[in-house]
């Protein structure tokens, strides 16, 4: 990395291109869902970690890709951050202010702000509304555009900008292909010229071509309407491609942060390397050159995770005090940020 | 290529398929084989034809309203499309097996683990029940499930995603075949559990000799396992060859812009992916031309004249293109 870029950073998980004003600020985030037995009197048995302890910063204007495994707590901490889930402890910092101890009033007015694409294009629009209606709808509940015939232009507005025809106002969502239904997603969530979004998955649902135009879109969004993501997703050549920083989660842990860049060829934390070699270059050549070394078991369960580091029963490298010392995040490089004694 | 010089394991020719009342076919005209201990992946975007070629070879495809137009495909000296459903049943699940996308729908919910896994064993090769479960216990140990006989008292909602994959691999493994189809084996699966997976199939094809077919839509594991590739296009294979002069040398534009199109771990943070224009067509409103012309970009007018056919370029690489000698500069971009 160039001086010029380490100098901007911030003091903290401080970004390397140069986005210096935090727009969000997670601190010690934990979310546990009760496991309840007993049909009529229901007691808590157990809980279940999604999230244990996460702290990290967003910067206006970067994408900050999370990646993971399933249950490893990444759309969980998107959804705190939304407040669809209540947190258990932490602090969700935005504008200064911790939304977590927001009641639902207070959230209306950041809910303009914060905007979210789903995954699965096909639940996430109801089938009954028309692609007008579904994106005009925001508009009209938080009283954005009062007047009819504005909305409907802005709702023209924003399907030309997500590269569909203004015809689609009318259409259904089950006439359309996936890829059209991920752009009306989108579309709706800029209804409300939003500052922040959070992708959960967006792009993982598509083929390949289809794909490819997305992250394209997100992209162009990006840089015209000066937003920050949240980038969500398991496909790790994905958010290679789309994310200024990478966050590494593992069983509710983050694990490692650092630069996109400096992350993948980089990587530090025994999970997040097991994590790369896990990964298939599209190229039979490097394929072939390519040392495999395959991760051993599978993820514990988050109701009853390892004592100390949460990777040490799969961990290549662990020893004996990673049983029980739990590693913090520790910045070992500039802006490269890792949970691992042994590193 | 030598492949086809040896014998080949399932030799399918000209095979087309259609849905009852509909004017296209699904599946038009597919012809390839493969051989044994060798794997070939078929790659191709939702709705190109590539799970319903699968499927009508294990006899899968409800008929009525799936059709055979043409085509046979030989497996064993045999024609399995003009077998009758008991003949293929006996084939079925015994000298060559299906692994799904889905582990979850594809085991039984209410049967414990060993009681699907023995069940293809008594009936294909009349196994004793404790012969059988002796034999389940081996498979699951070589898939890498531990405990297996606490394992086989379980069910199906016991086990993870990658648990579940593992028994449904044991259970195609069950009567030693010689042809597993796998449609999509890993997509529902994490990268670790994936490649935990595919490991353990690429070590089936080298140890017993299975030959395999995975159809996949992912660039990275068809780089990583294919021996070799058929790309197809609205149902059609457009191009066919071993795995380095797909990724090197392609020789059709599809196959070109479906490589330009994915994002790769091993690349900086470029400045635009470049994507397929437009949307994949509707079969039913296929012409006589090139399905894929609307959004080539090296159409010419004689694309729309007539669908250009396979034809060998060397090598036992194979491209459907008028153009396909046109595409060198901008392969180059690709492959640098």
């Amino acid at each position: 990395m160039s001086e010029a870029v380490t100098q901007k950073r911030n003091t903290r998980t401080g970004s390397s291109e140069g986005f210096d004003e935090v727009l969000v600020d997670v601190r010690d985030l934990k979310m546990y869902f009760p496991v309840t037995e007993g049909v009529f009197i229901p007691r808590v048995v157990a809980h279940v970690k999604a999230v244990d302890g996460v702290s990290f910063q967003i910067f206006r204007g970067e994408t900050l890709g999370v990646v993971g495994e399933s249950g490893c707590g990444k759309t969980t901490t998107g959804r705190c951050i939304l407040q669809l889930e209540k947190p258990t402890a932490g602090e969700i910092i935005f504008y200064g202010d911790d939304i977590t101890k927001y009641d639902s009033k207070q959230m209306i007015d950041v809910r303009k702000k914060i905007q979210v694409i789903f995954q699965d294009p096909y639940s996430s629009l109801n089938p009954r509304m028309k692609v007008g209606e579904i994106i005009s709808e925001p508009m009209k509940v938080h009283n954005i555009i009062t007047n009819e015939a504005e909305r409907q232009k802005r709702v023209r507005y924003l399907l030309n900008v997500c590269g569909l025809a203004s015809a689609f106002a009318d259409r259904y969502p089950h006439e359309m292909s996936g890829g059209q239904r991920q752009r009306v997603g989108i579309a709706r969530a800029l209804a409300m010229d939003p500052e922040f979004i959070i992708c959960d998955e967006a792009v993982s649902a598509l083929d390949v071509s289809i794909q490819a135009q997305v992250i394209n879109l997100l992209e162009d969004l990006r840089d015209e309407f000066d937003l920050t993501y949240l980038f969500i997703s398991h496909d790790l050549s994905v958010v290679r491609h789309i994310c200024h920083r990478v966050a590494v989660m593992y069983l509710g842990n983050l694990v490692e942060l650092a630069d996109g860049d400096e992350l993948f060829e980089n990587p530090l934390h025994p999970y997040t390397k097991l994590l790369l070699n896990a990964v298939p270059i599209p190229d039979p050549d490097i394929e072939k050159g390519r040392a495999h070394e395959i991760i051993k078991g599978e993820i514990p369960s988050p109701i009853n995770p390892p004592p100390g580091c949460v990777f040490h029963p799969r961990c290549p490298i662990a020893v004996d005090n990673c049983k029980k010392e739990i590693p913090q995040l520790r910045e070992v490089k500039p802006g490269h940020w890792v949970a691992c004694t042994e590193v | 290529m030598s492949a086809s010089a040896r014998s080949d394991l399932l030799d399918v020719r000209d095979l087309s398929l259609r849905f009852k009342g509909a004017k296209a076919n699904v599946v038009d005209g597919v012809s390839f084989s493969v051989a044994a201990g060798s794997t070939l992946c078929i790659v191709g975007e939702s709705g190109c034809g590539k799970s319903v070629t699968a499927l009508s070879l294990m006899g899968l495809l409800p008929m009525p309203p799936a059709e055979f137009v043409s085509g046979t495909a030989r497996f064993d000296d045999r024609d399995l499309l003009s077998l009758s459903s008991r003949d293929l049943g006996d084939i079925r699940g015994n000298r060559m097996a299906m692994i799904f996308q889905e582990p979850m729908t594809s085991l039984n919910p209410v049967l414990t683990i060993g009681m699907q896994l023995t069940e293809p064993m008594i009936a294909h090769l009349g196994m004793s029940e404790e012969a059988a479960m002796e034999k389940a216990k081996k498979l699951l140990g070589m898939v890498g499930i531990s405990e297996p006989d606490r394992r086989l008292a379980q069910y199906p909602h016991h086990l993870s995603g990658g648990m579940r994959q593992r028994v449904v691999i044991a259970m195609a493994l069950a009567c030693d075949p010689k042809l597993i189809i796998a449609d999509e084996p890993t997509t529902a699966l994490d990268v670790t559990i994936q490649a935990q997976i595919l490991e353990l199939m690429k070590d089936l094809t080298r140890e017993l000799g299975v030959a395999m077919i995975i159809i996949t839509h992912n660039l990275g594991v068809v780089a990583r396992y294919a021996d070799r590739v058929n790309v197809m296009y609205a149902g059609r294979i457009i191009e066919s060859g071993v795995a380095s002069d797909i990724y090197h040398r392609p020789r059709h534009p599809y196959t070109l812009a479906l490589l330009k199109s994915v994002p790769r771990m091993d690349r900086q943070r470029e400045a635009k992916l470049d994507p397929v224009d437009g949307q994949p067509p509707d079969l039913t409103k296929l012409d006589e031309g090139c399905s894929f012309r609307p959004r080539c970009r090296f159409a010419k007018d004689h694309c729309a004249e007539s669908f250009p056919a396979l034809e060998d370029i060397g090598d036992g690489h194979t491209s459907a293109c008028f153009e396909k000698d046109n595409l060198e500069k901008e392969v180059k971009e690709v492959v640098g």
